[in-house]
């Protein structure tokens, strides 16, 4: 060993070689653990549709139903309501649905964002950062926006949406809430998740 | 072979034939002396050097309590919450062991708050010290990674809406985002798989993380030797005797005997807390996570844990409005940089970085932006080695500029954590909007005002009333 000259380019090219061929292996390592954390198959089959009765909603009524894990808000709207949706289109950032159009099916992408006007589908989760807004139906004075018509508030951020679920302009959310894909069943039944057929 | 040259172990009576034989096989007497017996200290070290003994104190405490509470908790969405309540109720003690862990998060933050603004005090991250700043902030980065997956096990409303808008946060970055919270969330909602996961990370992932970076910031130190409240390196004077620095004492037994004094007050200050108001007037343990999580309905008022309200306050400054104060800081920022640089090839660097920034800033939403400047936030911290430029280390011999600063900014962090923890109004948003551009000025024109100021000359050595 001692009486042979060292060949520093043939090291040099060793280690360079064991270094990339460890690398190699360490990243083909990491790529099954990285992969096992993405959404598991049982995960994946667990967004079906649902159906929900609406039957029973009064005007100016609110209920939820559980889509995917979150929270999908049908509103049956009073004709004071729907006025109050077509005086807001001037303060909302997107009024006809045009930024996202993944966010509202082609059958609601109107002024009220609905197939049926009394009724209100939409996905209850903020486009912001994922809080559910809270309905506050009355139009009165609130410490959030003085002339306030009637819809949600985001309690996170302070975003607000009309009762259409568009969002106000200058505030933190960048788009309307979702309108996930529905259809009518009956006149009281509905199904969400899927899009009626042949639409 | 070494352990041939190794003189016997002595002074330890009846166990210095085993401490001489565990020497021959381990560096023993080397550790000892190199980090305790002759690791030497400057001697004037005052109240605001208890913080970093007393991190380790909580570090150990939270590691302990975490192993007892891991023993009873289950990581299930169905059970996790009501487990909690089993070990408040029926674990023998297991309240007591509860309290102490929820505490000692934010007695974490507490003293790892303060062990920081005392670096920024006397100028501890400056050369040669960059790098135990380094690791000091990669600690609190793991330190507020652990907390935010420790919240989500409760799993009460707070927790998995503190998580929802978290992770959320990742789906804001353009292109890859959507698909990282999905990849870290595991589902398409905040859901069991999260919560395992998360578990994983509390328990096992993170610690190690911080361990490892602890030890690595304490090497950093040992090697450099600390920092003091005059700024002065003690190793420029050295007793040509004893080879020590004059200024000097060892860490032990000086510093162990005033840290353990530290050690007693605090545990007397913890335990009351924790004893007598461990929910902390909603502070440590938000009332909200006393609800189990409701997927369906997020509470009327949510916010963080305080010690991320800042930040948290700086997200929420982001409106479309602010851009435009934003586009006109980086405007004036971008020509004052021009104006400082040498070189042209960094002139031109400049302006095209602030010119697809100022694009980014009209065609990105501002939610990104706003997810931006918090990251911004955070990560501010790690360029103060190079940011400060004054002649001076420490606060002491700094002038009015950088004195009133660093005043500011604190009445700024202060203002930005009491709003992150209330609701918005329109009032509100100036203020946090205001108080984010005095937390950025801070740091950003930081090389301009330390140059500026009226320093005094630092001393040769330390100052020091040794009387009694």
């Amino acid at each position: 060993m001692a009486d042979k000259e060292l060949d520093a380019g043939k090291r040099r090219f060793l280690i360079a070689a064991t270094s990339v061929a460890g690398g190699i292996a360490t990243v083909a390592t990491a790529v099954p653990l990285v992969a096992s954390m993405l959404p598991s198959e049982r995960a994946k089959a667990a967004g079906a549709p649902v159906e929900a009765d609406i039957g029973k909603l009064a005007p100016g009524e609110m209920t939820r139903v559980e889509w995917r894990g979150k929270p999908v808000w049908v509103v049956r709207r009073t004709p004071e309501m729907l006025e109050s949706v077509k005086q807001s289109s001037g303060r909302v950032a997107d009024p006809r649905s045009e930024r996202k159009k993944e966010l509202t099916p082609e059958y609601a992408r109107n002024e009220l964002r609905s197939i049926k006007p009394e009724y209100l589908i939409v996905v209850g989760i903020c486009t912001h950062l994922g809080c559910s807004p809270v309905d506050k139906f009355k139009a009165q004075a609130e410490p959030f926006e003085s002339d306030w018509k009637g819809g949600f508030y985001c309690p996170c951020h302070g975003s607000l949406f009309d009762l259409a679920g568009r969002v106000y302009k200058n505030k933190p959310a960048p788009d309307n809430l979702e309108v996930p894909p529905h259809t009518y069943l009956s006149d009281t039944r509905i199904r969400i998740g899927e899009d009626s057929k042949g639409a | 072979m070494a352990a041939a040259e190794k003189q016997p172990v002595t002074g330890a009576g009846p166990f210095n034939g085993l401490l001489t034989w565990i020497d021959q096989r381990f560096p023993l007497v080397q550790l000892w002396r190199e980090h305790l017996a002759e690791y030497y200290a400057p001697k004037n070290f005052n109240f605001w050097y208890y913080f970093g003994s007393l991190a380790l104190l909580v570090l150990v405490l939270q590691i302990v309590t975490g192993i007892f509470l891991t023993m009873h908790y289950k990581p299930d969405a169905t059970q996790a919450f009501a487990s909690v309540e089993y070990i408040m109720r029926d674990v023998p003690g297991g309240w007591l062991i509860r309290y102490l862990h929820s505490t000692g998060a934010s007695a974490f933050f507490i003293v790892v708050y303060l062990h920081m603004f005392r670096g920024m005090l006397y100028g501890s991250y400056r050369q040669p010290r960059e790098l135990i700043w380094i690791f000091g902030m990669l600690i609190y980065l793991s330190l507020m990674a652990e907390a935010f997956f420790g919240y989500l096990l409760p799993w009460g409303q707070m927790s998995y809406w503190g998580a929802q808008v978290i992770v959320n946060l990742f789906d804001a970055i353009p292109l890859i985002g959507p698909d990282l919270a999905l990849w870290i969330r595991g589902d398409y909602v905040v859901s069991d798989a999260t919560l395992n996961r998360f578990f994983s990370f509390h328990v096992i992932a993170i610690p190690l993380l911080l361990l490892g970076l602890v030890a690595a910031h304490i090497m950093a130190l040992h090697e450099v030797g600390s920092n003091n409240p005059d700024g002065v390196e003690i190793k420029k004077t050295i007793d040509p005797r004893t080879g020590h620095p004059v200024d000097g004492i060892p860490f032990h037994p000086y510093y162990t005997v005033k840290d353990t004094l530290g050690a007693v007050v605090f545990l007397i200050v913890f335990c009351a807390i924790m004893f007598f108001l461990p929910e902390f007037g909603g502070y440590f343990l938000e009332y909200n996570n006393f609800i189990p999580a409701d997927p369906l309905k997020t509470p009327p008022h949510i916010a963080p844990v305080w010690y991320f309200t800042p930040y948290y306050s700086i997200l929420r400054a982001a409106t479309e409005n602010f851009m435009w104060v934003l586009a006109a800081g980086l405007i004036g920022y971008s020509i004052l940089l021009v104006a400082a640089v040498k070189s042209n090839g960094a002139r031109i660097a400049i302006v095209a970085t602030g010119v697809v920034l100022l694009i980014g800033f009209f065609t990105i939403e501002p939610k990104v932006w706003g997810v931006a400047l918090m990251g911004a936030a955070v990560l501010a911290f790690f360029g103060l080695p190079w940011l400060d430029q004054s002649p001076v280390k420490s606060i002491r011999y700094k002038g009015p500029l950088v004195k009133g600063a660093l005043a500011l900014f604190v009445v700024a962090f202060v203002i930005l954590g009491y709003l992150g923890t209330v609701t918005v109004t329109e009032g509100r948003t100036l203020m946090a909007q205001v108080c984010t551009l005095i937390y950025f000025a801070f740091f950003l024109l930081m090389p301009w005002y330390t140059r500026m100021d009226r320093t005094r000359p630092e001393p040769a050595r330390v100052t020091w009333q040794g009387a009694h």
